[in-house]
């Protein structure tokens, strides 16, 4: 008996310690990235930083605005391209297709989102690429080494589709059959019934499945660096090179250890990632939780 | 069954199929026009089945085989070339729970008409306020029409349903056990409007309680395991039944 | 009548294209699958998977990529291992039995947080701290940084599938006498099995395929570790550079190494499915 209590007492102790650990583990990353971005903040500004054209750090010019322009088209194009179809796909899933090819979807899926991202930039490179280079930037009058914005956003919302639609299917999943029956027994169509009631019933898990979405392709190093271009500098069109935060960092890694200053800059790059990231996860919950109190049905 | 009475819903040998279990056998039933026929029976004997083909809402669900014929207005309504939702139209459904849809009080009304008839403004309004008045919850509501749908208590709510379904003027109601999930007034307010709204409309109840049907119908169909046992007026089923099954559950024996 | 065949018009057009959003999204997968077979599957062999790589794999594309698909392993499994341990504490932790409902909903929400963390910021972060502690590249700070990653994977995968366990299930056990971590390790993990397996899976297929946070910690050999300390090759940062060589010999063989890559992948995920099949024997249904 005392053995089983003090077991007990032990194991609830350790249970204890390692959750305190994790739920203070993201301070203790900002905590780090804060104070070893702090030498490149006592002499430049923040707005210098992040406003200024020229990154050049051997000539101590740190401006990363290229390359903050560069993170917002790339994300922002892959969203416009991601959303519409992610939702539009986890329709059909649930809604339209007949009910023996839904698990083989889903499953197609589950594998899209198992594959690792240096397997989407390796596969980017040798179809994206060529693709965007012979056709579609010659399209719109604009040549391309294929190796550049739109290229990194097609890959990001490839990325981003396996989990926009998994959390919409979810959540489409869980309306109750009856709630679509009222919509359908005023004579509604199908279509008119996802429209007006399923998508705003799950409106606000579909904008959680953005925000997430959104953050995956915001952070997304690897497969962004290798298809961009890894240029920091402010693009004249979306078919010519830039760079991304993250990549940023990925790239200049092996200058990282030489100069202090220099790594304290790409630490500063990684707190701006790691706030920004933070923001839209915290929206995230937030827009979820405030919208499930309206839209309770 | 007396010849006059206008018929609304005649069913010909009507099966239906789900998941491989054969629910409805069979099933010939004449429903009369602006009357209340119940649907009685114990249950799990496919009564929700039978309301549900009236509408073709079986249908959204997968492995649903129906077969024979539902005639509505001198049409078939299982023929494939016709349009579901003009079908639909026709049948208001009041189902087991509220469930109302996520958005407003006066949304939720004008759904339908925004759909079917295009209108909007003071005549979208005039029309909202009538259906509501007609479902006996317009003096609850009347303050807070742009409020949540959900904020209703559930009677409120199934009012509101009623409401909802009799504004793209159907011609049958379909009610699925509508005060089962309701306290003892809300269901009586919402029996009360079912006996004033069978004058303009064919109504379809289909109820476990065999006081309710008592109370309110008109007709009475008795299912039994997927098949119909018997049908006919209403004091003719409960005053003198014919089989054995439905004096058995009349008495009580079976429920 | 009219007014309904614009809607049926407007239905049918978006079913099309519904129809095709998934055609997209499916084919994007069967080109990628179908790339890295072809173009792998070409410049794969035996050598690839039993040599170790020396600078000539980056120069002429000779040689092969044992050490990195060792260096996954070891970086993957123990990492995989540690995550595993936080993760069930943590979740079986989360339970009302021992923690205020208020309060795990804030720890879930720094879990969700965390798992929203881009892993180049893990990275980042492995790396500062290893400095500090005065290590440089090392399998250890790889598995520190890998363990860190697959932290909130895991555990919340784990708390979705112990949320499920019904209560009566712990009440019988607390009724037999059974202390709350008794019961919480040995009945609820019991019931929990499925969800756990499928969890663990999870993390380990993101941690073996991920670069960016391997990237500055585990480093770049073409030896095969024989300690915590020294650093290591892995597949995905092996791949990485590879890619990045001007030589298309090496580029080649970046296929080749993430056909294998894919491979291990699709193997876990499958092993994933498979597992959670079987290990519902003990589930209380």
């Amino acid at each position: 008996m005392n053995i089983r209590k003090i077991r007990d007492l032990i194991g609830t102790k350790l249970m204890l310690v390692l959750t305190i650990f994790v739920s203070l583990l993201f301070f203790l990353i900002f905590i780090i990235l804060f104070f070893n971005s702090l030498l490149i903040l006592e002499s430049h500004s923040i707005i210098e930083l992040l406003f200024s054209s020229t990154w050049n750090p051997m000539k101590d010019q740190f401006g990363l605005f290229p390359v903050v322009i560069g993170t917002i088209l790339v994300t922002g194009i892959s969203m416009l391209i991601a959303i519409p179809i992610s939702l539009l796909s986890a329709i059909y899933i649930t809604e339209y297709s007949p009910k023996k090819f839904k698990r083989p979807i889903r499953s197609f899926i589950d594998v899209l989102a198992g594959v690792p991202s240096v397997v989407f930039g390796l596969c980017a490179f040798i179809f994206l690429v060529p693709l965007v280079r012979d056709f579609i930037a010659p399209f719109f009058g604009v040549e391309s080494t294929g190796l550049c914005i739109f290229t990194a956003s097609i890959t990001l919302s490839i990325m981003v589709f396996p989990i926009i639609i998994s959390i919409c299917v979810e959540s489409f999943n869980s309306i109750p059959i009856e709630l679509k029956e009222a919509s359908l027994s005023i004579g509604a169509t199908k279509w008119e019934t996802v429209k007006k009631v399923i998508f705003r019933a799950s409106a606000p898990s579909i904008i959680s499945a953005i925000l997430l979405g959104f953050g995956r392709a915001f952070g997304e190093t690897i497969a962004v660096n290798m298809v961009v271009g890894g240029i920091p500098r402010v693009p004249s069109s979306i078919f010519h090179p830039g760079e991304t935060l993250a990549s940023l960092i990925a790239s200049k890694y092996g200058e990282l250890m030489s100069i202090p200053l220099y790594q304290s800059a790409l630490m500063f790059v990684a707190l701006t990632l790691f706030i920004v990231v933070l923001f839209f996860n915290l929206l995230g919950v937030f827009i979820l939780r405030k919208a499930r109190r309206r839209w309770k049905y | 069954m007396d010849e006059k009475i206008e018929q609304q819903i005649e069913t010909k040998n009507l099966n239906v199929t789900i998941d491989n279990n054969h629910i409805l056998k069979n099933i010939n039933v004449k429903i009369p026009a602006k009357k209340l026929t119940a649907i009685i029976g114990p249950s799990g004997c496919g009564k929700t089945t039978l309301l549900k083909s009236f509408n073709r809402l079986l249908e959204i669900r997968d492995d649903v085989k129906i077969n024979g014929k539902i005639i509505v207005d001198n049409i078939n309504i299982l023929s494939p070339k016709l349009n579901v939702p003009d079908i639909r139209k026709k049948m208001g459904l009041l189902s087991q729970k509220p469930y109302p849809l996520p958005m407003s009080i006066y949304e939720n009304v004008a759904y339908g008409l925004k759909i079917h008839h295009r209108i909007s403004g003071k005549k979208l309004d005039e029309t909202v306020e009538n259906c509501l008045r007609e479902a006996g919850i317009w003096g609850e509501v009347k303050d807070r029409l742009h409020d949540p749908a959900s904020k209703l208590s559930v009677g409120q709510q199934q009012r509101l349903c009623l409401a909802r379904a009799i504004a793209v003027q159907p011609e049958v109601l379909l009610c699925d056990e509508p005060t089962s999930a309701l306290d003892p007034i809300a269901a009586q307010q919402i029996e009360k409007l079912l006996d004033k709204l069978k004058k303009d409309f064919t109504v379809v109840l289909v109820t476990h309680t065999l006081r309710q049907a008592k109370r309110l119908a008109d007709y009475v169909i008795f299912l039994y395991f997927g098949y119909v046992i018997e049908q006919g007026p209403a004091n003719q089923v409960f005053d003198d039944p014919k089989q054995p099954e439905t004096k058995a559950y009349i008495k009580g024996d079976i429920s | 009548m009219e007014i309904l065949d614009k809607r049926n018009f407007e239905e049918k057009i978006f079913k099309i294209l519904m129809i095709f959003s998934l055609l997209v999204v499916l084919s994007s997968l069967i080109i990628i699958v179908g790339i890295v077979l072809f173009r792998g599957g070409s410049s794969l062999s035996l050598d690839m998977i039993t040599q170790v790589s020396t600078g000539e794999l980056y120069q002429s594309g000779t040689g092969g990529i044992l050490n990195a698909i060792i260096g996954s392993l070891l970086l993957a499994l123990p990492a995989t291992g540690l995550a595993y341990i936080f993760g069930i504490f943590i979740a079986l932790f989360l339970q009302k039995d021992f923690l205020h409902p208020r309060i795990s909903v804030f720890i879930r929400l720094s879990l969700d947080i965390l798992w929203g963390i881009p892993s180049i910021i893990y990275g980042v972060f492995c790396v500062m701290i290893m400095m500090f502690l005065g290590f440089g590249t090392s399998l250890l700070a790889g598995i520190i940084a890998l363990t860190f990653l697959e932290i909130p994977i895991i555990t919340r995968s784990i708390d979705e599938s112990i949320k499920m366990v019904p209560d009566g299930l712990k009440e019988s056990a607390y009724s037999l006498g059974s202390t709350r971590f008794e019961t919480a390790v040995r009945v609820v993990r019991k019931q929990a099995l499925p969800g756990i397996i499928a969890g663990v899976l999870l993390g380990l297929g993101r941690g073996i395929g991920d670069a960016a946070s391997i990237l500055f910690t585990a480093g770049f050999t073409s030896n095969i570790p024989t300690s915590l300390l020294d650093s290591t090759s892995a597949l995905p940062t092996m791949i990485y550079f590879l890619y990045l060589s001007p030589n298309p010999l090496a580029q080649q063989k970046a296929y080749a190494a993430a056909f294998i890559l894919l491979v291990i992948v699709l193997t876990i995920s499958i092993l994933s499915r498979a597992l959670t099949k079987k290990s519902t024997k003990y589930v209380i249904k």
